[in-house]
């Protein structure tokens, strides 16, 4: 049995205390009035390097705000002209020209009022993600009746255990949305719907009989039930396989991860269009289920081999020998790839194309968000791509880890690709609200999945294929 | 120069991976093992340095990466400049998305290939090559190991490989290649 050092609780604790305190830090300091923002933005004008976010706002700001706000379908490259008319009419009639100049403060301030929400939106699904694609990554060797895996099970489960947190949180976050807390939703503002109203989007609208807030939160409550049933009863059955006389919970656990799977497999992709792709409800990518499916793939998997290297370390789970690092580093490796692939396949086809509605995605975030967009391709694909190909490589622990670090690192940057864009637009930074969030998810869930881990013996015992998994070597 | 080579036939792969522990163990030198399919871990076992064609894999890709961009760059951008999805911008790089399956196809394509001519070369294989194999059984269910009996006691190795499970023991005089 595993017991959770006192060293290992003290670093979680701290981590979601300065979390938090990040956290509140970035609610605290998101403007209130449209007074708070033209003083922020005084203040960076003047060039007190009060930081990028406020720096950069004057330009450009009529690309975001087309994103969001107007109802035709062109302003991709339309926005541009406009955003840099409205840019040199700032600067020189500041005061003559009161009332877009309030309009485009009013806009920042909606902006930077999503920021602490978006960094939290961000985190939370991000470690959400993680225990999502480890409970599938868990399903598919029991499916599989993989040989190797056995041994790992009880980390994947350890992990998995975060999830019916990261559910209660990622759906409190989701209710905060419904019940306009925050707006980082744009499409759940009842004005875009409603004929009469001047801000009335036809796009929208022509959706709203799928996207509206009753049906997206009984979706979202239906999934996660479904998720966290699987979870729930796979690891009863898991548990109960140890002192069983025979294989019949494997059997079932066996039946219930295939049936998971099919599950799984529709509703991760509904979640990514809901719960990711809805931020920006103009666009659609078919295969965005997909991109968001192999990212979570490559993160889980990255976090049982970080998991299991960390244990081993400590002494436990002798048995784990290099070639089960091996394997985890060669799917590691695998579905870097496969993200790339599929982030290629839709970055190409709408490149290529060059449809307003659809390439406003690519334009918005490589004119905005150059260095995270490029910054993380490289991390994702360039990087795992030259550290993990050599064979020898994924068999050395510190290697795995520093490519584990860097894809970890890559694939938030990704979600916050993902994200940002359509709710702060213009005004993102990377700064306390976002590492704030990062931290307090990150304390939360070592602490959870940690704390999972003591529950049940490291290893399964009567698990059919254990002993395979125990003398597993490549 | 004539030497003497031991053949063992074993017709079952977890028994002839004992073997050959066992007669890596008493210092017997393997010439060569013939299986009808791919032992897994056999080469470890039997002490073969790791395969270093990995390595040309990667170059030949670097050179399939290259000759692509080349290529692409000469037809697409400088010999008859292309208009490619309405962007006329005539520059590698700002296109470099409609070259991107190329530049990996041709990865692909020139590792691939050139890795599978290095192979044949250092196997010594081409076309109408008669085939070396000691016993066409080895091409059905039996697995051979070829064992130098030059100069050992003949006796005591037959005695050791009887031990290991071999089901037949031959003793060949073979012309020797090198």
């Amino acid at each position: 049995m595993y017991t959770l050092p006192n060293k290992l609780k003290v670093f979680a604790l701290v981590f979601m205390v300065l979390g938090a305190v990040g956290i509140v830090a970035g609610f605290l300091s998101a403007p209130k009035t449209t007074e708070d923002v033209a003083a922020m933005m005084a203040d960076a004008h003047h060039g007190d390097g009060h930081g990028d976010a406020e720096a950069h706002h004057g330009d450009g700001h009529g690309e975001v705000e087309a994103t969001h706000h107007s109802g035709e379908s062109h302003h991709g490259t339309e926005s541009h002209a406009a955003s840099e008319d409205h840019h040199g009419e700032e600067m020189t009639h500041e005061h003559a020209q009161a009332d877009p100049h309030q309009e485009h403060l009013e806009h920042v301030m909606h902006q930077l009022q999503n920021r602490p929400w978006s960094a939290l939106y961000i985190a939370s699904f991000f470690f959400f993600m993680i225990a999502l694609g480890a409970l599938a990554f868990y399903a598919i060797q029991y499916a599989a009746q993989a040989g190797w895996s056995p041994i790992l099970f009880r980390v994947m489960e350890g992990i998995t255990g975060y999830l019916p947190v990261a559910s209660v949180l990622v759906f409190v976050l989701l209710l905060a949305s419904a019940f306009h807390f925050n707006h980082i939703f744009h499409w759940m503002d009842p004005e875009l719907v409603n004929p009469e109203s001047a801000h009335y989007d036809k796009i929208i609208a022509g959706k709203s009989g799928y996207l509206n807030v009753p049906f997206f939160l009984i979706r979202a409550l239906f999934f996660l039930l479904g998720w966290n049933a699987y979870r729930w009863l796979s690891r009863k059955y898991s548990l109960a396989d140890d002192t069983a006389e025979d294989q019949s919970f494997f059997k079932k656990n066996f039946k219930l991860s295939a049936g998971f799977l099919v599950f799984f497999i529709v509703t991760e992709s509904i979640m990514s269009w809901d719960w990711i792709m809805s931020f920006d409800p103009h666009w659609f990518s078919t295969l965005f289920g997909w991109y968001v499916f192999a990212g979570m793939m490559v993160c889980a998997i990255t976090v049982i081999a970080l998991v299991t290297i960390y244990l081993k370390s400590q002494g436990y789970m002798e048995e784990v020998n290099d070639s089960h690092i091996h394997d985890l580093a060669k799917f590691m490796f695998g579905f870097s790839i496969f993200w790339t692939y599929l982030w290629f396949s839709q970055f190409m086809l709408i490149w290529y194309a060059d449809i307003p509605e659809e390439v406003t995605y690519f334009v918005t975030r490589i004119e905005q968000y150059k260095l995270p967009f490029f910054g993380m391709i490289a991390m994702n694909f360039v990087f795992p791509l030259l550290l993990l190909m050599n064979s020898d490589y994924k068999r050395v622990n510190w290697f795995v880890v520093m490519a584990g670090i860097v894809i970890l690192a890559g694939h938030y940057l990704d979600v916050f690709n993902m994200v940002m864009p359509a709710t702060v637009g213009e005004s993102w930074t990377i700064g306390v609200p976002e590492l704030g969030a990062l931290m307090f998810f990150f304390g939360l869930f070592i602490y959870v999945v940690f704390t999972t881990l003591t529950k049940a013996p490291l290893v399964p015992k009567n698990n059919p294929f254990i002993k395979e998994s125990k003398h597993f070597h490549y | 120069m004539a030497s003497k080579v031991i053949h063992a036939l074993y017709n079952d792969d977890d028994i002839l991976m004992n073997a050959v522990k066992t007669v890596r163990a008493e210092h017997y030198h393997i010439e060569e093992v013939y299986t009808p399919f791919p032992v897994h871990g056999l080469d470890k076992a039997m002490g073969l340095e790791g395969t270093r064609i990995a390595i040309t894999s990667f170059m030949y890709g670097v050179v399939g990466l290259t000759v692509a961009i080349l290529m692409m760059n000469f037809i697409m951008i400088e010999d008859w400049p292309q208009d490619i999805g309405g962007k006329p911008s005539f520059s590698y790089l700002e296109n470099m998305p409609a070259f991107v399956p190329i530049m990996f196809e041709m990865t692909v394509f020139f590792a691939a290939h050139l890795m599978v001519i290095t192979f044949y070369m250092r196997s010594k294989l081409w076309p109408f090559k008669k085939a070396e194999n000691p016993d066409p059984r080895t091409t059905d269910d039996h697995f051979l190991m070829a064992i130098d009996a030059g100069h050992g006691d003949v006796k005591a190795m037959m005695k050791v490989l009887e031990a290991t499970g071999a089901v037949e023991l031959n003793i060949v005089e073979q012309e020797q290649a090198h």
